[in-house]
């Protein structure tokens, strides 16, 4: 499937995080913000992708009976 | 005196018949669960065994736990026309009113709710597959976990909790609503807008739960109009002498796995300090249905809610106060009726999204619901330069609960797990070993033709061709693994397991 091969691809944040290991960077031990809006961004990208053009029509139609 | 914490979950799922030009969700639900049942290449390894109906003997859902049913009280109608299953984990997979509903079997703890209930979805995916093959090329049937349409139609995820059958139902209702309502804040799934008829829908950009707009009682039997914080459905499923069957119904359904944990987890934490008699602090709101909904609209988690004492208290400081005791309680021995080391990582998880609600609240993004959808909205607008009303959005909005893998946004995010994949696949077919259904799990896998129907309390088996015999199972801890394994591989027939249970 298209978009899962995008999601399989490399990060670029990847190579940014080496780069920085290697010039002797101390990071802190948590998760790098930067990375998870990286992430995001990507997923954004995918839903673009394979979100249907006819949003309204989907929402107008998206209708349920009541429950309980 | 507090019982084992026996639960379960019922989600009713929101269904849509795609490429159709008309929609038929009873139709569209039965054949979902029908294309599952009869799905012929997979036959009983499917996890069905398709010529045991589900049995109603017991099913009295008009009972009120009050004792009494106030004049004008709807009570719920059995559909027993409905497709029903019978699963060999030991859930009901059946069409209720116009929607797929699957009812985990009893487990033992939160950790395993939290296990059957991802296990239920593996299935709902697997009904989906097996429909589209039935379908039409460009038809197929597609399933949501939510709990609104946006357009003021509700459809629930009920708990279910065994408590003992001595607690006065008063202390129930009184620390059961403050508990209730204050837990939205990371049980919640986020909604757009707000659905209280006769109130602008857009009002409200976003609020934590899908459920509060549909809350007008704080106590009641009904469960589809008139819904109540507590619902009084006295229908134990057991010996009604020693149990009660709390249905909680104003819960949301949650994608997060983390979020159902901790849902399931604190409330068996809070059922049994009631039974235990051990919250000394009382939370009476002066609105409670009410507050319910302002707790849902205020995303800052700040808004005090007025007491009848005259003081007002933040549902934060609330649940602050219940995880506190819970702490209490587990070092007094309460340990044991939550599932002891499950209990213990119920009260840090408890903690954490606490801690977190309170100084960062987008630091749990990977765990709470309303929290983690809610930021992807706001990426999205923001990238879009779009409203939470753009038809755009609402979309994006419903395609979080699409259960479809191909599909799905939801799995993308890194939501925290508790199970592991291994042990959901496992629950798919085979029952959780704690409480009765393993019995009536591995009869099914076992003696799937010589089992006329099943439910919750007991499996009617047929002997031969003139004796048919009902085998009780009322007490839902019994009948484990521990108690019966050995007794199920050892007899060949149901003749000769009914003569080694002594019955």
């Amino acid at each position: 499937m298209e978009s899962q091969k995008y999601f399989d691809s490399e990060d670029e944040s990847d190579s940014a995080k080496s780069l920085e290991d290697d010039a002797g960077i101390e990071k802190e031990n948590s998760i790098d913000p930067s990375e998870l809006s990286n992430d995001l961004d990507d997923l954004l990208d995918e839903i673009d992708q394979v979100l249907e053009s006819n949003a309204e029509e989907f929402v107008k139609s998206y209708v349920q009976k009541g429950g309980q | 005196m507090a019982v084992d914490k026996i639960c379960g979950i019922e989600t009713e799922y929101s269904i849509i018949h795609k490429g159709a030009e008309d929609q038929n969700p009873i139709w569209a639900s039965s054949m979902l669960i029908t294309s599952y049942v009869q799905d012929t290449e997979q036959g009983l390894e499917n996890g069905i065994a398709d010529s045991v109906v589900w049995d109603f003997q017991d099913e009295s859902p008009a009972n009120d736990a009050r004792g009494f049913a106030p004049i004008g009280s709807l009570p719920p109608i059995v559909e027993t026309h409905l497709v029903n299953a019978v699963l060999t984990n030991g859930a009901r997979f059946y069409v209720d009113h116009a929607h797929p509903e699957m009812s985990t079997p009893e487990c033992e703890n939160a950790k395993e709710v939290a296990r059957y209930d991802k296990s239920g979805e593996v299935i709902l995916q697997e009904a989906m597959k097996s429909a589209k093959l039935l379908l039409p090329e460009n038809e197929e049937l597609i399933v949501y976990k939510d709990n609104s349409d946006g357009k003021g139609n509700s459809y629930g995820c009920h708990e279910n909790y065994l408590m003992d059958r001595s607690t006065p139902f008063g202390d129930v209702i009184k620390h059961g609503i403050a508990h209730f309502i204050t837990r939205q804040i990371y049980t919640g799934s986020g909604k757009i807008g707000s659905e209280v008829v006769g109130s602008d829908p857009d009002a409200i950009a976003y609020q934590i739960t899908q459920r509060a707009d549909f809350f007008e009682e704080e106590v009641g039997l009904e469960t589809t109009l008139k819904r109540p914080i507590i619902n009084t459905r006295d229908e134990p499923h057991s010996d009604s002498e020693r149990y009660r069957r709390l249905h909680v119904i104003c819960g949301d359904a949650n994608m997060s796995e983390y979020a159902t944990f901790l849902k399931v987890g604190t409330t068996c934490f809070v059922l049994a300090m009631i039974e235990d008699k051990f919250i000394d602090e009382e939370f009476l709101f002066a609105h409670s249905v009410q507050a319910m909904k302002e707790i849902s609209y205020d995303l800052t988690l700040s808004r005090p809610i007025q007491r009848t004492n005259g003081k007002s208290i933040t549902a934060l400081e609330v649940q602050t106060y219940l995880c506190q005791r819970a702490k209490d309680y587990a070092e007094k021995g309460g340990l044991q009726y939550v599932g002891g080391d499950v209990g213990n990582r119920i009260l840090e998880m408890w903690q954490e999204v606490l801690m977190g609600l309170e100084s960062d609240v987008e630091s749990l993004h990977t765990k709470i619901d309303w929290i983690a959808k809610k930021r992807l909205i706001d990426s999205f607008i923001d990238r879009h330069d779009l409203s939470y009303f753009d038809a755009r959005t609402r979309y994006l909005a419903v395609q979080y609960h699409d259960l479809r893998e191909e599909f799905s946004i939801f799995n993308k995010l890194g939501i925290e797990s508790i199970n592991d994949v291994s042990s959901i696949e496992d629950g798919v077919l085979n029952p959780p070993s704690g409480t009765r259904a393993y019995f009536r799990g591995k009869c099914l896998q076992k003696w799937p033709d010589e089992i006329i129907s099943a439910n919750w309390d007991s499996i009617v088996f047929k002997l031969d061709e003139t004796t048919v015999r009902r085998i009780p199972v009322l007490d839902p801890i019994k009948g484990t693994k521990d108690d019966v394994e050995n007794l199920i591989t050892a007899s060949e027939t149901p003749h000769e397991l009914i003569h080694s249970l002594g019955i």
